[in-house]
C-alpha cells in the first residue's frame, strides 16, 4: 500500500500519511476493521460498564461510564449473597484442568504411537480415532447417559472430565501425531544406541512437541470450559454446576435483578477474558497453527 | 544391534510400550464416544414397554417422528430453522470472515495482532454469556439497541424482535455469527499467509489491482479452506443448542421459533416442563441428526474437495 501511495504522486500531505503507515486505501481498511472491532468489542465493554453502575444510570445512559455519581457495585453484593460463583469458578478450573491435563498426556501417547510405529493396523485405528474430529460427542448423549447412571457416576465431576476426555482425544492425537512424525530419526537412533527405551524417546519428542501441544491445548480447553450440555444432562446438582452452567441458572432465577445480572454475566467473562489478555498470541496462533496443520 | 533389533520389532511383533501408549486413549475413546454414538443409534430401534430394553420396533420411531402429526411438524420446523440458520452462517459469517482475513494479511498493516485478538475475543466467551449479552442489548427494556437506531435514523426499524415469530431465529443467528466470525477469520488468514508473496507481487507488476488479485489469485488458492469452513459450519449449527436454550429457553420460543434439531433434541429426550422426557424418540432425533451431518460431511469429502483439488491442479 505505501508503494501504491507513493506511485499515486509524494505531495506533503501523502509524505506525512505515509510516516503513519497510512494510504489513501489503507485508510478504508483500517476504517472498516475499526468499525468492526466496535461491533465485536462494545456489547463486551458494555455490560462490564454498566456492571458498576445504580439500577437508574443503567437505565437512563447506559452507554455512558460509571462517574463517581452513578458508580455501584449493589449487583456484586447480590452476587456473593445468592450465587455461588466461587464454587463454580472451582468446579469449572477442575474439571477443564483435569481433562486438559489428561487429553494431552493421552493424545501424546496415542499420537506418538500413530507416527512412530508402523504395525498392522496403524492407518485403521488413525482413521477410527478421526471419525471424532467431525461427528460430535452429543448425538451419543442417550447413551453416555446410561453408561453414567449404570457407573454409578451421575452428578460427578467424574463423569463429566471422561466425555470432554473422549471427545478431545480425536483432534489432539491427530495433531500430535502429525507433530511426531516430523521428529527427526536420526535424533531417536542416536537415543537408542544410547540404550533409550521408547518411554525416554516419547519425553523427548514431547518436549520438541511443546508448541504444538499449546495449540492442542488452547483449541481444547475453550469448548471445554464453556460447554452447557454436559453439565446440563450429566451433573446439573448445584455442588457440580461448572460457571456456565451456574451463570445459566443465575441468571434464570434474577432475570429482573439488572445489577445482579450484569454483574453475573462480568464475572463469568473475566476468568477467560483474563486468560486472553494474557495469552492472545499463543490462542490465536495456536488456532491459525493448527488450521495449517 | 540395537537398530537391527528396533526394525524387527517395528515391522512384525506389537511391544508392549505400544500397548500403553495406545492404550488410554483408544479405551476411552472407544467406551465414552464410538460405543454410545452406535448404542444409541441401536435405541433408536427400540420403543418403550415390555421388559427391559423395551422392544424392537424397527424404524417405526423414525416413520412417526417424520409422519406422526404430533411429532412431524416439531421435526420440521427444527429442520427448517436450521437450515435458515445454516443459511445465514454461510451468507454472514463467512464472507464478513473472509473480508476481515484479507484486510488483516496486507503487507503493511498497523496494529495487526490487535485487531485480530479484538475480534477473535468474542469466540472464547461461553455461549450463554453472548447470548445473555445480546438479549440484554435488544431488549426493549434497557433500549440500547432502539437508541443505536435511533442515533443514525432509523428508530422505526426497532422491534422487540426476539418475542416476534419471523425475526427471531434470524436474530439469534446473528448473534451467532457475531461470537463465531473469529474462526472464518482465523482460517482464512491462515491459508492467506500461505500463498507465496511472489504470487501477488507478479500479478501486481502485471497491473492487476486488489480485486482482480482476490478474485484470481487468493480465492482460488485458497478454495480448500473455503471447504473446511462449509463443513465446518454445517457441522456445527446443525450441533448448535446453548444459545437458542440461554436466550429463549428450552421451548425456542415464540411458538418454537427458533427450535433448532438441538433443542428439538434435548427436549424429546430429557423433557422440559410439561413435556415428558423419551430415551428412545431422544435417540431418534439424534439419529437424525447424524444422518443430517453424515450427508454434509460425505457431500464435502466426496464432491466439493474433490472438485476443489482438480480446480487447485
Amino acid at each position: 500500500m505505501t508503494r501504491h501511495a507513493a506511485s499515486l504522486g509524494d505531495g506533503p500531505l501523502r509524505r506525512s500519511a505515509r510516516a503513519l503507515g497510512i494510504s489513501p486505501s489503507g485508510a478504508g481498511k483500517h476504517a472498516v476493521l475499526l468499525i468492526y472491532t466496535a461491533v465485536a468489542v462494545f456489547p463486551i465493554a458494555l455490560v462490564v460498564m454498566n456492571s458498576l453502575k445504580s439500577r437508574s444510570a443503567i437505565f437512563d445512559a447506559p452507554v455512558q461510564p460509571p462517574t463517581p455519581g452513578t458508580f455501584s457495585l449493589i449487583g456484586y453484593e447480590t452476587l456473593t449473597k445468592r450465587g455461588d460463583f466461587l464454587g463454580y469458578f472451582g468446579n469449572s478450573a477442575i474439571v477443564t484442568g483435569v481433562s486438559l491435563a489428561l487429553i494431552l498426556l493421552f493424545g501424546a501417547m496415542a499420537g506418538f504411537a500413530l507416527a512412530r510405529h508402523r504395525f498392522t493396523g496403524n492407518r485403521l485405528l488413525g482413521l477410527y480415532l478421526g471419525i471424532g474430529i467431525m461427528v460430535p460427542i452429543r448425538l451419543g448423549t442417550v447413551s453416555i447417559l446410561n453408561i453414567i447412571v449404570g457407573l454409578g457416576l451421575a452428578n460427578t465431576q467424574a463423569a463429566l472430565i471422561l466425555v470432554y476426555i473422549a471427545s478431545g482425544l480425536p483432534l489432539a492425537v491427530f495433531i500430535l501425531s502429525q507433530f511426531f512424525r516430523e521428529f527427526p530419526r536420526d535424533l531417536e537412533d542416536a537415543a537408542r544406541v544410547d540404550g533409550a527405551g521408547d518411554f525416554t524417546i516419547f519425553g523427548m519428542a514431547a518436549r520438541l512437541a511443546r508448541p504444538a501441544i499449546a495449540a492442542v491445548a488452547v483449541l481444547t480447553m475453550i469448548p471445554v470450559w464453556n460447554d452447557l450440555w454436559w453439565p446440563l444432562i450429566l451433573a446439573s446438582g448445584r455442588k457440580t454446576a461448572t460457571l456456565t452452567l451456574g451463570t445459566q441458572q443465575f441468571l434464570g432465577q434474577f432475570v429482573s435483578d439488572w445489577n445482579a445480572v450484569l454483574a453475573a454475566l462480568t464475572i463469568a467473562m473475566l476468568p477467560m477474558i483474563a486468560l486472553y489478555v494474557v495469552f492472545s498470541r499463543q490462542f490465536i496462533r495456536g488456532l491459525m497453527g493448527g488450521a495449517l496443520k | 544391534m540395537a537398530t537391527i533389533d528396533r526394525a524387527a520389532t517395528r515391522r512384525r511383533r506389537i511391544p508392549w510400550s505400544l500397548l500403553v501408549f495406545l492404550g488410554p486413549a483408544v479405551l476411552i475413546y472407544s467406551a465414552f464416544m464410538v460405543f454410545p454414538l452406535f448404542d444409541s443409534l441401536r435405541l433408536s430401534l427400540f420403543a418403550p414397554g415390555g421388559s427391559g430394553l423395551g422392544v424392537f420396533v424397527g424404524l417405526q420411531n423414525y416413520v412417526t417422528l417424520l409422519t406422526d402429526p404430533l411429532w412431524s411438524p416439531r421435526f420440521w420446523g427444527a429442520l427448517g430453522n436450521n437450515l435458515v440458520f445454516f443459511t445465514i452462517h454461510m451468507l454472514v459469517q463467512n464472507p464478513i470472515g473472509l473480508l476481515l482475513a484479507v484486510l488483516l494479511t496486507t503487507r503493511v498493516l498497523r496494529g495487526r495482532a490487535a485487531y485480530r485478538a479484538l475480534i477473535f475475543a468474542p469466540t472464547v466467551l461461553s455461549v450463554v454469556i453472548v447470548g445473555f449479552i445480546w438479549k440484554l442489548i435488544l431488549s426493549p427494556l434497557w433500549g440500547v439497541a432502539s437508541g443505536a437506531l435511533d442515533s443514525i435514523g432509523i428508530g422505526q426499524l426497532y422491534g422487540p424482535w426476539l418475542g416476534l415469530q419471523g425475526p427471531a431465529i434470524i436474530v439469534v443467528s446473528l448473534m451467532s455469527v457475531w461470537q463465531y466470525v473469529g474462526i472464518p477469520m482465523l482460517l482464512f488468514s491462515a491459508a492467506l499467509l500461505s500463498i507465496p508473496d511472489e504470487v501477488i507481487e507478479a500479478a501486481r507488476v502485471d497491473g492487476a489491482g486488489p480485486f482482480r488479485i482476490f478474485s484470481r489469485i487468493q480465492l482460488p488458492l485458497i478454495a480448500p479452506t473455503v471447504g473446511i469452513v462449509a463443513v465446518l459450519t454445517f457441522v456445527g449449527n446443525f450441533n448448535a443448542f446453548d444459545l437458542v436454550y440461554s436466550v429463549q429457553g428450552g421451548m425456542a420460543g415464540p411458538e418454537f421459533s427458533t427450535d433448532l434439531m438441538g433443542t428439538l433434541f434435548y427436549r424429546t429426550f430429557f423433557g422440559f416442563q410439561l413435556q415428558l422426557g423419551n430415551p428412545t424418540m431422544g435417540a431418534t432425533v439424534a439419529g437424525a441428526m447424524f444422518v443430517i451431518i453424515l450427508f454434509g460431511v460425505c457431500l464435502y469429502l466426496f464432491g466439493l474437495q474433490r472438485r476443489l483439488q482438480t480446480y487447485e491442479a
